[in-house]
């Protein structure tokens, strides 16, 4: 417990001590809000959509959690590049307690960063309908970011550079992204995009928090918590698994 | 208990005839690593005593870091048997490391994190209570003249308080053995002196016994008592370094080992290291 304690204190000195990544990871949550959200709310109000704000929101939320719960696990490959792996690694505790450490360290994170991109959507005009719905959000939002952070632990655990660091961003968590429907309904898809969306994991945690924060969610929450905490469960498994192999 | 000891006798005649089986810290025996075809380490058998300075040499890619990966529990061996502090390293490898402190060829701290944090992780994994942590760490980074610069970020470290940072870390938790895989490389002659120094007073006031890889032979000379030399995974002459002198009729160790095993430049394939250590982790 005070191993899994410790590597979790490590992620969190580490994500509070860089300025740099905090402030440049909110950046893009609050450009999305800006931008689309003035850009396109006219148009979207116009077509009968409703508060486009509304709408843009939880999207946005997860979009935070989604790229540092990712980063997060990613950071796997600096520790092997920078040698700190090596030191957790002939350490007397097993791989599984430095795996679940990490993630539940990445995973906290990840959750800080939604809970202030959600207070940024105050400011641009954001209210839930039930301020009361806020605590369910950030219960999704945690498991959000577990499944991100173990979804990148095993990916790093697979990497031996950043080399790969671009294609993962590109093919795997921009689409992940904007196939979620974070940006845009569900409804009137073309049948190859909706089955697209309806494999990305991010669309069951963006449905759950916008049906948290708005309401109107399109798969139900009870479909939303099932996948979510089917997949995670088993993305964590798969992590710890990938982790474990690391030690050659 | 007895009949391993006794066939261990026999196969290292000449060291149990000087010291009794207790006083051996590590024991290899016919130890063999390979990766597919290649054999990185062949059938070697290697004993070292409690509280002795002990030099592993060879060149590039001579199965140095094999070995040490393995005396680590990093690696396990294809075929043998290592013990370290009485345990088995495939066996109880946890037990194993408690019983050993490492610096890496490479760095291996936090850089993001302070000296002090850097301290305290490695503290809580190796299960220490507060109670004897805070003083120990307060004790080894003052003498590695470190204390004061306890709460700075190690990234703002030069090379040398970054090595003595990680001399101070691998002995945090008390270890039987200190693996310095080549310690010294990239600092400059006073820092190299200064933490020698150290390692030298530690050996005598913690009792612990030091396995060092080195490429400066006149580190190896200067402080080692015995020393064994790997080439090509076989160990081609163990001893003390007036040993290998006579065995070669050379005057100096570099002489000697350029005898032992020839001018030849070796090729980096296979070379300790972060290309070979990151290749292994990498296959899975």
């Amino acid at each position: 417990m005070k191993i899994i304690y410790i590597l979790w204190f490590r992620q969190i000195k580490r994500y509070l001590r860089s300025r740099s990544r905090l402030i440049g990871s909110l950046g893009q949550p609050i450009l999305f809000l800006v931008a689309l959200g003035y850009g396109f709310g006219a148009i979207y109000a116009k077509a009968g959509g409703g508060n486009y704000i509304d709408f843009l929101a939880p999207g946005v939320i997860c979009m935070g959690i989604l790229f540092t719960a990712i980063f997060a696990g990613i950071e796997v490959i600096w520790d092997k590049q920078f040698g700190f792996l090596k030191e957790t690694l002939v350490a007397p505790v097993s791989r599984l307690q430095i795996m679940v450490g990490r993630t539940l360290g990445g995973a906290t994170v990840a959750t800080m960063q939604g809970v202030i991109v959600l207070a940024i959507t105050f400011f641009v005009g954001f209210r839930p309908t039930d301020w009361w719905m806020i605590l369910p959000a950030v219960l999704f939002m945690i498991v959000i970011a577990l499944f991100f952070t173990a979804l990148g632990t095993a990916i790093a655990s697979r990497l031996d550079d950043m080399q790969g660091f671009q294609v993962i961003m590109n093919f795997l968590v921009m689409p992940i992204f904007f196939l979620s429907g974070a940006l845009f309904p569900l409804t009137g898809l073309p049948p190859v995009i909706e089955f697209l969306v309806k494999i990305d994991p991010l669309s069951y945690g963006v449905d759950a928090i916008r049906g948290a924060l708005v309401g109107g969610s399109q798969f139900g929450f009870g479909l939303d918590i099932t996948v979510l905490l089917v997949i995670t469960a088993i993305m964590l498994v798969l992590g710890a698994w990938l982790f474990s192999g690391i030690e050659a | 208990m007895i009949i391993r000891g006794f066939s261990v006798i026999v196969d290292n005649f000449k060291y149990a005839m000087l010291y009794d089986m207790n006083d051996f810290i590590i024991t290899a025996k016919n130890v063999t690593k390979k990766f597919g075809d290649f054999t990185a380490v062949d059938n070697v058998s290697f004993q070292i005593k409690k509280g002795e300075i002990f030099a592993f040499l060879g060149p590039n890619g001579a199965g140095k870091s094999t070995m040490i990966k393995m005396l680590t529990t990093l690696l396990h061996p294809t075929a043998g048997e290592i013990t370290l502090n009485g345990f088995d390293v495939v066996h109880h490898p946890n037990k194993v490391r408690r019983s050993f402190g490492i610096i890496f060829q490479d760095p291996s701290l936090d850089t993001e994190l302070t000296a002090y944090e850097n301290m305290l992780i490695h503290a809580v994994m190796y299960g220490m209570e507060k109670s004897v942590y805070a003083e120990r760490i307060q004790t080894l980074m003052k003498l590695v003249e470190l204390w004061d610069k306890k709460d700075q970020l190690v990234k703002n470290y030069s090379g040398g308080m970054k090595r003595r940072l990680e001399i101070a870390r691998g002995l945090l938790h008390h270890p039987a053995v200190l693996f310095l895989d080549e310690p010294t490389v990239g600092l400059d002659p006073q820092t190299r002196n200064l933490m020698w120094n150290y390692l030298k007073d530690l050996v005598k006031s913690e009792k612990i016994t030091v396995f060092f890889t080195t490429h400066y032979l006149e580190e190896a000379e200067k402080y080692a008592e015995r020393l064994a030399v790997i080439d090509h995974g076989k160990i081609v002459a163990h001893g003390t370094t007036a040993d290998l002198e006579k065995q070669t009729g050379k005057t100096t160790l570099e002489d000697a080992f350029l005898a032992l095993t020839g001018k030849a430049i070796r090729e980096e394939e296979g070379a300790g290291g972060m290309g070979h250590m990151a290749r292994v982790w990498g296959r899975r």
